[in-house]
């Protein structure tokens, strides 16, 4: 028996597992090297390379943290020495750079730092590497620590008096006037992804979910490249089993990974980058004349919002398909869905899916110990859930709002559920009746995505009010 | 289902072979000269889903401005209210063409002379309502005004009322402007229509390839007209069309004690510096239609600063412009003695006070002076419609009173 190219079964699968080897090389390195080249420039010196290598750094950390004993792995052995020389090889490659005067902006966007002082840093990352490694193994404690600091750090780049300060700091540490830092400064391309992939990493390590992952694995999964800029947030076990599947080009896959791009692309840069022209946003939120008209900049901000994202997606999802990576799905026809909870099923479903596993899950199982009343239980866990993902936009007080508006949405969508199963379900064969009701309900969601979407586009609570005055003539 | 390679084949050749004959039909239909877009340019959402514009689109900050600038004249015309439809048999219409002064530079459509005019709900002898259109343009070119007013006149004007200054004269700067070079063969008809003394093969002339005019070679201007559609709905929206400021530098009013214009010096401007020939071929088309033009020296900024008994402007020094003035009253005089043709020098009108950022453009109380005075003349003129050049010139007597009572006061 021979395959479909002509190979034998055997030869077949060796050579597989040697293009997967392959891919794999390719997509550590290109991943690696893309979070440079993607991170867009800042005003304080050489953040260009020091945001992604603490990028880098902070995956190498977590994957000490995590890739311990459970597994029967040892940690330190030659593979680990082999890819973190690899890693440090890449990024020392990036940091010299800036002594090939044509070379020194093809990577980053400005001249990469002194090597020495790239090679202290790497040093100082390979140090605690071994001592958190050494220290924390396996002790949910420490790994709660772990997940603590993230969670601090991730409120630093999200909360605009936070991040001005940081940005303050930096401009010190680099010479440069602390008087003109801004939050607009801090510009840390990915970080809100890769704090989801290394939380999960850490969450399923202490759960016991995690499978075992070379370094190389573990940095590839983090700085996955198509997925680095807006997702979809992968888990680790699910990347890990197409990682370490056989791959050989497939047409197939070629194909739809081409479709998806071009897609996406379609959707992006020709319908969103249009619609964009007049979605709402805080300069012309003030300028509308009337009702009619600010209704139409809110459709086109919906419309432009999952455009540009879905698009995103399409990319990211056709790029990794056509490196035989199945990145998770982001979008399912979301403006359709007859309720708010089908909604949030097919809007960010990555996001959603991560949120239900490592917090609304746990929130929920938590509470039911104790006994609480199931509405309370549901009320509390959705509410937090979607004033977290509301603040994980960004620490305002627009994104808690839009938080609460979807949380009190689901829980008002659950109790009208539970109501109306028992007195209002349509039976099957009126299907006419059930159709005429799922597009009414499409209808009421998306006006109630949309209106949320107005805390969500403006900067402040005074401008939404205004914006909602106008829609509704008040 | 699998694709194998044959199919995969097939489908990339038939993606070759569709987008080779879309781009062909583009470039068939939609000439890359005349700004590009000859066909689909007229296809707006402007006047169907958004409302025409008031003036034609320009614009160097769209995200601020929702308005941009684009070479399309089909596309510039299309978007604006002169397309909304037929005119309507009560209307006088009355198109205004000229330079960023008449478009209204830092003015609001209601400011500006168009928005004063037909705020006046003038109405002629014969009980139409007179209707003026802002088809200014902020270049200040004599070639872009009369390459806009051959568009123009498709829209069965009753008057063209055409605001000039002498910026716009330089005969060696008419075809320095990016609308101009790129509709060369509209300019290049005028050209030999009217036989302009311009080149009408200066290098300057953008002369597009056929493949420039497929779909590839038109993305720009593709994208651009793409743009104007979406920023219809802004406009739409907020009725805002250009960028203003929170504040601006004011025109100068201390002057540089510098007498050159244009590299010329005193003491006379030679008249064949000046592009009198296109001001010439503006009348000359009008006339051929049988419509009325009045031609408006615009109001200037006549300093009382430093150095103001050099120059009375940035623009302008006094040697040059009072000869540029003489030219025109010479030049004009006749042609309003012929009729048909009517001249107002407003060089004087509005205080030095009622000026912006720029020695031409008008404050809105500066706008609505130069506005009450252009509605007075075209009441005097729809009184005069009906004549036809040359047989019954002769009968517009009290216009012809009217102008050489202007000429005998400016003098």
């Amino acid at each position: 028996m021979v395959t479909s190219e002509g190979h034998p079964p055997m030869a077949a699968g060796r050579f597989a597992i040697a293009q997967a080897q392959v891919r794999n090389t390719a997509l550590f390195v290109l991943s690696v090297l893309a979070i440079y080249a993607l991170q867009p420039s800042t005003p304080i010196r050489h953040m260009d390379f020091w945001f992604p290598t603490t990028s880098l750094g902070l995956a190498v950390m977590v994957w000490a943290a995590t890739a311990l004993p459970a597994a029967g792995q040892r940690p330190f052995d030659r593979t680990f020495i082999a890819d973190a020389l690899a890693l440090a090889a890449m990024v020392l490659a990036v940091a010299a750079t800036r002594y090939a005067d044509p070379l020194s902006s093809l990577v980053t966007r400005s001249p990469a730092p002194d090597v020495p002082a790239v090679v202290i840093a790497l040093a100082a990352v390979a140090g605690l590497a071994m001592l958190i490694g050494r220290l924390i193994g396996p002790r949910p404690a420490w790994t709660m620590a772990l997940v603590a600091g993230l969670i601090a750090w991730l409120i630093l780049l999200k909360h605009e008096p936070f991040t001005q300060a940081f940005a303050s700091a930096l401009r010190t540490w680099q010479g440069q006037s602390a008087a003109a830092a801004s939050a607009l400064d801090v510009r840390w391309l990915g970080f809100s992804y890769i704090f989801f992939r290394l939380v999960s990493a850490l969450r399923d390590r202490a759960a016991g979910r995690l499978p075992g992952m070379s370094l190389r694995e573990f940095v590839t999964y983090v700085v996955f490249a198509p997925a680095l800029i807006a997702g979809p947030i992968d888990r680790p076990d699910r990347f890990l089993k197409d990682l370490r599947s056989p791959f050989r080009f497939n047409l197939a896959d070629a194909t739809e990974g081409a479709r998806r791009i071009a897609t996406g692309a379609f959707k992006k840069f020709v319908v969103a980058d249009l619609i964009a022209v007049f979605a709402l946003n805080e300069v012309n939120a003030g300028q509308v004349r009337d009702a009619s008209w600010m209704w139409l900049l809110v459709y086109a901000y919906a419309f432009r919002l999952y455009f540009d994202f879905s698009g995103y997606t399409d990319i990211a999802i056709g790029v990794a398909r056509s490196f035989g990576i199945r990145l998770p799905e982001n979008f399912n026809r979301p403006y359709l869905k007859p309720n708010l909870t089908q909604f949030w099923n097919s809007w960010h479903m990555s996001l959603a899916q991560w949120f239900r596993t490592y917090y609304f899950n746990p929130l929920t199982r938590a509470l039911r110990t104790r006994a609480w009343a199931m509405p309370a239980i549901i009320f509390v866990g959705q509410a937090t859930t979607m004033l977290l993902i509301g603040l994980w936009h960004g620490i305002t007080w627009n994104f808690a709002i839009w938080g609460v508006w979807h949380g009190l949405g689901l829980f008002v969508h659950n109790r009208w559920a539970d109501f109306a199963r028992a007195r209002l379900a349509i039976p099957p064969e009126r299907r006419r009746l059930q159709q005429a009701a799922d597009a009414v309900g499409a209808l009421v969601t998306f006006h109630f995505v949309a209106l949320g979407w107005v805390w969500f586009a403006l900067p402040d609570v005074a401008l939404s009010l205004v914006v909602f005055g106008k829609l509704f003539g008040l | 289902m699998t694709p194998d390679r044959r199919s995969v084949a097939r489908v990339v050749a038939k993606a070759l072979a569709l987008f080779v004959a879309l781009n062909l039909a583009f470039a068939l239909a939609n000439s890359p000269a005349n700004g590009g877009l000859a066909a689909l340019g007229r296809l707006s959402l402007y006047n169907a889903l958004w409302p025409g514009r008031a003036r034609l689109p320009y614009g160097d900050d769209p995200a601020r401005a929702y308005n941009l600038s684009l070479y399309s004249l089909e596309a510039m015309f299309a978007s604006h209210e002169l397309s909304r439809g037929a005119k309507p048999a009560d209307e006088f219409r009355v198109l205004l063409i000229g330079d960023s002064s008449t478009w209204g530079w830092l003015l609001k459509n209601e400011d500006t002379l168009a928005g004063l005019i037909n705020a006046m709900d003038l109405t002629t002898a014969d009980g139409r309502t007179v209707r003026a259109y802002n088809l200014g343009y902020p270049i200040m070119s004599l070639t872009k005004d009369l390459l806009l007013l051959s568009y123009a006149m498709r829209y069965q004007p009753d008057l063209i009322a055409w605001l000039v200054t002498l910026e716009s004269f330089p005969a060696d700067k008419q075809l320095d402007h990016p609308i101009v070079r790129h509709n060369a063969p509209v300019v290049r008809a005028l050209i030999a229509d009217y036989r302009l003394r311009a080149d009408p093969n200066d290098p300057s002339f953008v002369n597009p390839s056929f493949l420039d005019g497929t779909l590839v070679g038109q993305r720009r201007a593709l994208a651009d007209w793409l743009r104007l559609q979406a920023y219809g709905a802004l406009w739409g929206a907020t009725g805002i069309d250009q960028h203003y400021p929170d504040a601006y530098e004011p025109a100068q009013r201390d002057l540089e004690p510098d007498e050159s214009f244009k590299g010329m010096a005193p003491p006379s401007l030679p008249e064949q510096a000046l592009a009198f020939d296109v001001l010439d071929a503006g009348i000359g088309m009008a006339a051929e239609a049988g419509v009325p033009m009045l031609i408006v020296n615009e109001p200037i900024l006549i300093s009382q600063g430093r150095n103001s008994h050099i120059r009375y402007n940035f623009f302008y020094p006094r040697w040059a412009y009072d000869q540029y003035r003489e030219f025109m009253r010479r030049r004009l005089l006749p042609a309003t003695t012929a009729g048909g043709v009517y001249y107002l020098d407003a060089w004087d009108l509005v205080p030095q006070h009622e000026f912006t950022n720029s020695a031409v453009h008008l404050t809105p109380r500066g706008s609505r002076m130069l506005a009450g005075e252009l509605a007075a003349r075209i009441r005097l003129i729809s009184q005069r419609q009906g004549y036809r050049c040359p047989e019954d010139c002769g009968a517009d007597a009290e216009a012809q009173t009217y102008n050489r009572r202007r000429f005998a006061d400016d003098r």
